[in-house]
């Protein structure tokens, strides 16, 4: 039971990070696309400049939760991603200090490279998020004793990479509908029409990866077996139909709300499919890590529910508090144009 | 060079990095509260410009604290999945409250305290800055728990074929772990009082600002004075602890090779580890070590040799590690008795403005040095007494960790680069003037 309950929490908490990291992946992978002028680019950065650190500690929790509460899974799927990892990892720091130093240089050049390393840190790991939960649930070439026999090369098989299009696609439309609520103008605007023409690749893309997932792996078993299971992938298809009506509306705040529903249910879709395995072996199903043969032991696991219990709410309540103070509740652009952009030198 | 000796170098290097940034952002968080409090109980503008301009560099280091210990958390796994997999059941859990309890209110807040300077009342900011300072301070407290806990593991049972938590109480309340978040806390506020008064010292030397920077000067020389005493009577305990549960760290960081009755302290001396004994000893005092470590002239300390080669730790780094930041305690609390002493005429005196100034690195040398001293002290042990670095690492290729370590190494040279520049390029500038509204192009954009 304790096993299962932390096997949900595991889910919930890879889902709540895609939700919030999502949009500053999408932002910054589309950001030299559609950023035409400095004002732009401002607006770019000040779209995701109070939250990303913020979202980044759910990652932080993600991988926390899986060493405390599956050891084995941690050790054993870190290794196993080890390459794969560290680039996101070091994309990861790209996009932090990009963030945060990018207005602190004037000169246009260290601007631009300030810029480049934004899209390398906001591309790279959306795509490989996508390329490695694609390979979670194929299944990788783990043996009985929990040692890795593939390489960064045979993660990049073509379901890994339709799961990295697919994230990619998901991500940007999401951070697009996230410049449209923040950014009031013409920016905005234009990019919130480009979530509504980013969507039909990204349904086509979806209903592609949904049936090539049937043929590559064993995640529909659970929901034959459990055909309640499948509110959960319908979940995610209203999700997906909804943000197409909201946007052509330009409702944006609730067409953002739809993106964020179905990145939930499709993590959660994938992560339910999963269960109970945290780590599927493609060499042998016996050699897979379950939230049974992984786990912590159960008073590890009874202190972590209660910790969880109490301060995780604790949590929710001061993001969300954080995320109305800087405006979203009501729409209310965050950015405003500045006095001058002159500060700007030609360098 | 195999995977361990790589994996270990790139933790190495890693985790020495982190801890660059780490002090600064809990010693001038603190520093920081403290500045607006008093704009807060004394309405004088002053203390506000200082937040803000202190503030500016603490958000252009703690961008770099961030970045850099994310990479920490996740090379459990990467790199020591034995170890992971051995000690999980109680290390990550530590890790995992950390992020819980701590990480989300200090990366939620600092934005907030950022950008909230025209939208919060000055009470309500100075909460946020304290939120901050709490947030990264307990953060500190669980991180060092799992880290004394690999020094010292309690708390715990063999059983499964791996280590597994037997009692919470124990593994958060060992003294070990409380002797070293109170040594490594003071260190790091000792840090930050010293960066403020070095950069206040520039300032004062050039007679730039000089009511501004003199009273940065002398809120951060009260708190260094408190808190270089603190550790000075503090690490003195911590050695004692240190006798107690890891003998052979203490025998190495003495040099000495002899179980000896009314052992001496050596001032300085030369480890020849092949030969198992010092080449050189000089200044012996006899009985001192016994004193330090038993509290009696005449204990018995047990010498390296007692133990076998396989299980003693290097001997010279942890030597030299040690001596040299004992001298920088003690340096540290002379020149902060003398700054303190002299702080209201501080503007006036060119010679101790100066050592001010050159005494900025001091700290982060003692505090690298003591990390040395507590990590490699600890060898050939990862978890002390139970695990061996060796048995730790994971089945993975040496080369991945290879061209994984370049990487760090370049990257983290160049982002150590920028940072340290941008922090002396805004230090150098002093305060600004500030007019700048929100949404003039000098309204920042993330939180630094
Ligand atoms: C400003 C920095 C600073 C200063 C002035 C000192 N230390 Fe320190 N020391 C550290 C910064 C530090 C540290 C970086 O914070 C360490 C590394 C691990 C830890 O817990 O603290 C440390 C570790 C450390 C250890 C090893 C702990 C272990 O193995 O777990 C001992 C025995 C001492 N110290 C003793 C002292 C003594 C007797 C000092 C006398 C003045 C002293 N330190 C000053
Ligand atoms: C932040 C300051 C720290 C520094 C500068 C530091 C430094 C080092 C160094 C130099 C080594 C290699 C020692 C050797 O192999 O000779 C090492 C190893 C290690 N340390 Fe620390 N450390 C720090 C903090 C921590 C903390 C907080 C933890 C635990 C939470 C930790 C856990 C480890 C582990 C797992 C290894 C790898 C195995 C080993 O080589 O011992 N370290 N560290
Ligand atoms: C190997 C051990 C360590 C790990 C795994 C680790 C992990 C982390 C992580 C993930 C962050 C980023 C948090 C964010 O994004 O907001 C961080 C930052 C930080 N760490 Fe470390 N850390 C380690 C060692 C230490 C030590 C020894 C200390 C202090 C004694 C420390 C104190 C801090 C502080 C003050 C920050 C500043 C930023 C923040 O907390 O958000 N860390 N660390």
């Amino acid at each position: 039971m304790l096993e299962t309950i932390w096997f949900a929490l595991w889910g919930i908490l890879w889902a709540v990070y895609f939700v919030l990291d999502g949009f500053d992946f999408g932002i910054g992978t589309l950001a030299p696309f559609i950023a035409k002028d400095e004002n732009d680019k401002r607006a770019v950065y000040n779209s995701m400049g109070p939250y990303w650190d913020g979202n980044e500690v759910w990652l932080i929790t993600a991988g926390g939760v899986t060493f405390a509460a599956f050891p084995k899974t941690y050790a054993v799927m870190f290794s196993s991603l080890y390459s794969a990892l560290l680039l996101i990892l070091f994309c990861l720091i790209f996009r932090g200090v990009a963030m945060e130093y990018r207005f602190k240089f004037s000169s246009a050049k260290w601007r631009k490279f300030w810029d480049t390393l934004l899209w390398i840190g906001t591309f790279g790991p959306g795509l490989l998020f996508g390329v490695a939960f694609a390979n979670l649930f194929r299944g990788i070439l783990i043996d009985k004793a929990g040692v890795c026999h593939g390489t960064l090369f045979s993660l990049l098989n073509p379901y890994g990479l339709m799961g990295g299009i697919l994230f990619t696609l998901i991500f940007t439309v999401h951070g697009a509908l996230w410049i449209a609520v923040k950014s009031g103008g013409d920016f905005g605007q234009r990019a919130g029409k480009l979530a509504g023409k980013l969507w039909f690749a990204l349904a086509a893309v979806a209903v592609i990866f949904l049936a090539a997932t049937f043929v590559s792996t064993h995640l529909y078993d659970n929901y034959l077996k459990s055909p309640f299971l499948f509110v959960i992938p319908l979940a995610a298809v209203g999700a997906l139909i909804s943000i197409f009506l909201f946007a052509r509306q330009a409702q944006w705040l609730k067409a953002w709300f739809s993106s964020a529903v179905f990145i939930f249910t499709v993590t959660l879709f994938g992560v339910v499919g999963m269960y109970p395995n945290l780590l599927i072996s493609s060499l042998d199903p016996a050699f897979s890590l379950t939230a049974f043969n992984s786990s912590s032991s159960p008073l590890t696991l009874k202190i972590m529910l209660g910790v969880a219990l109490v301060f995780v709410p604790i949590v929710i309540a001061y993001q969300i508090w954080a995320y109305r103070f800087f405006g979203i509740a009501d729409g209310a652009p965050e950015f405003r144009p500045p006095a001058d952009a002159k500060a700007v030198k030609t360098a | 060079m195999d995977v361990l000796m790589l994996s270990r170098l790139q933790f190495a290097a890693a985790t020495f990095f982190h801890f660059l940034f780490v002090p600064l952002t809990l010693g001038l968080s603190v520093l920081l509260a403290i500045m607006e409090t008093a704009y807060v109980r004394t309405g004088n503008e002053e203390y506000r410009r200082m937040a803000r301009f202190w503030g500016k560099i603490f958000l252009i280091n703690f961008a770099i604290g961030i970045v850099t210990g994310i990479t920490l958390e996740f090379q459990f796994g990467t790199n020591w999945s034995r170890y992971s997999e051995y000690v999980g059941d109680i290390f990550g859990s530590l890790l995992a409250i950390e992020a819980t309890v701590a990480f989300f209110l200090e990366s939620t807040f600092v934005a907030v305290w950022a950008l909230g300077w025209n939208r919060l009342s000055a009470k309500a900011h100075a909460i946020t800055i304290w939120l901050v300072a709490i947030a990264s301070n307990v953060s500190a407290i669980w991180i060092l728990i799992a880290n004394a806990w690999m020094q010292n593991p309690v708390g715990y049972v063999i059983r499964n074929g791996r280590a597994e938590l037997y009692s919470f109480p124990a593994v958060i309340t060992q003294p070990l772990a409380w002797n070293m978040i109170a040594h490594t806390i003071s260190a790091a506020y000792i840090l930050a009082a010293f960066f403020v008064m070095g950069v206040s010292a520039w300032h004062l030397l050039k007679k730039s600002n000089i009511s501004f920077f003199k009273s940065s000067f002398r809120i951060a020389v009260t708190f260094a004075l408190l808190f270089s005493l603190v550790e000075m009577v503090q690490g003195d305990i911590h050695a004692g602890e240190i006798a107690k549960y890891q003998p052979a760290k203490l025998a190495a960081l003495e040099a000495l090779w002899n179980t000896t009755k009314s052992a001496p302290e050596y001032l300085l001396a030369l480890p020849d580890p092949a030969k198992e004994r010092n080449s050189i000893e000089i200044g012996a005092i006899p009985g001192l070590l016994s004193f330090l470590a038993y509290r009696h002239f005449d204990a018995e300390v047990k010498g390296l040799k007692a133990f076998p080669r396989s299980e003693r730790p290097p001997v010279t780094l942890p030597f030299f590690s040690f001596r040299i930041m004992v001298a920088l305690g003690g340096f540290f609390l002379l020149t902060t008795i003398i700054g303190f002493i002299r702080r209201n005429s501080i503007e006036a005196r060119p010679g101790l403005l100066k050592l001010f100034l050159f005494a900025i690195p001091l700290p982060y040398l003692a505090c690298e040095c003591g990390w040395i001293l507590a990590e490699v002290g600890r060898q050939p042990w990862v978890v002390y007494g139970i695990m061996k670095t060796s048995q730790a690492v994971s089945p993975i290729s040496a080369a991945q960790v290879g061209i994984s370590l370049a990487a760090f190494v370049l990257v983290y040279a160049f982002l150590g680069v920028v940072a340290f520049y941008l922090m002396w390029d805004h230090a150098r500038k002093g305060p600004q003037d500030e007019t700048a509204l929100p949404g003039s192009t000098d309204e920042e954009v993330g939180y630094a």
